[in-house]
């Protein structure tokens, strides 16, 4: 048994704190009715997955996840909610009152489905062997392995940005 | 089990994996704007990244895939991003709404 007042057990404690952040963003991203607070609670979660990374032995991918999401994404999402419509408060609903019951029912099908196969599967554990995943290893890989997939992401990057500038500018006046 | 250990278990990566990604299929199907469903799609993303880093981190035995995998995408969500975003920009001109039950041309 680990004490909660040792460095093994504050690391325990974070690991959990990181979770219950995860799990209560995705929750407010998702039923807050107001949109600027459904994308806070997804920056929230966002920060809390990268936490999860960091103790995945990912700390790279930790620090890019809170620089590409939280920084650019939820801030992209921002000023689309600021330049479209606010809030749906103030809005007649006329669809059907079934459809908040049945994506429950869906969804909670679907995790009750994917825990089951997660935790009855029998995973073949090994420990690395071919190098550490370090920040170095990553950088080798990407320049030499995956050179031809990091050079198709830029393209498409590329694409992504002129087509989206296209798409927003196409029906304006002036 | 103690609780205390659970950052050391593959099972608890996957189970919170598994809840990140019920609960963006079901903002998906409840949420009635279009940048509602855009935020519920991020967090389906987000669940499968933390599945490749679970993996990763377990059960390979070369650690930089996984990695590179969930820095791919991360690349992708961000471009999946950026044109949802305009097209939503788009849609909003033309119909002054990012209802999805507004934007109904055809009466099927």
């Amino acid at each position: 048994m680990i004490s909660l007042f040792t460095a093994e057990g504050f690391y325990a404690i974070l690991f959990l704190g990181f979770v219950g952040v995860t799990l209560a963003g995705a929750l407010i991203a998702v039923t807050a009715r107001s949109l600027i607070r459904s994308v806070a609670g997804l920056a929230l979660c966002f920060l809390g997955v990268a936490g999860l990374y960091y103790y995945l032995n990912g700390p790279f991918v930790a620090l890019m996840q809170i620089l590409i999401y939280v920084g650019a994404v939820c801030v992209t999402i921002i000023f689309a909610v600021m330049l479209a419509e606010s809030s749906e408060l103030k809005r007649v609903t006329r669809r059907n009152v079934l459809i908040g019951p049945l994506a429950f029912l869906v969804s909670a099908l679907l995790v009750w489905g994917l825990v089951g196969l997660a935790l009855k599967t029998e995973w073949r554990f090994s420990p690395a062997i071919a190098n550490l995943g370090t920040v170095g290893d990553l950088g080798k890989s990407l320049l030499t392995t995956y050179s031809m997939s990091f050079e198709l992401i830029s393209v498409v990057l590329l694409v992504a940005v002129v087509g989206s500038l296209v798409l927003a500018r196409s029906g304006r006046s002036k | 089990m103690n609780i205390l250990l659970l950052s050391n278990s593959l099972y608890t990566y996957l189970v919170i994996a598994a809840l990140l990604f019920g609960i963006g299929i079901y903002g998906l199907v409840q949420r009635q704007t279009f940048i509602g469903m855009l935020i519920s799609a991020e967090l389906i993303l987000s669940g499968a990244s933390l599945n490749f880093m679970a993996f990763n981190c377990f059960l390979t035995p070369d650690p930089t895939v996984g990695q590179l995998f969930t820095l791919f995408i991360m690349a992708i969500a961000a471009a999946e991003a950026a044109i949802a975003l305009s097209i939503i920009i788009a849609v909003y001109r033309n119909y002054k709404s990012i209802d999805t039950e507004d934007v109904t041309d055809l009466q099927g």
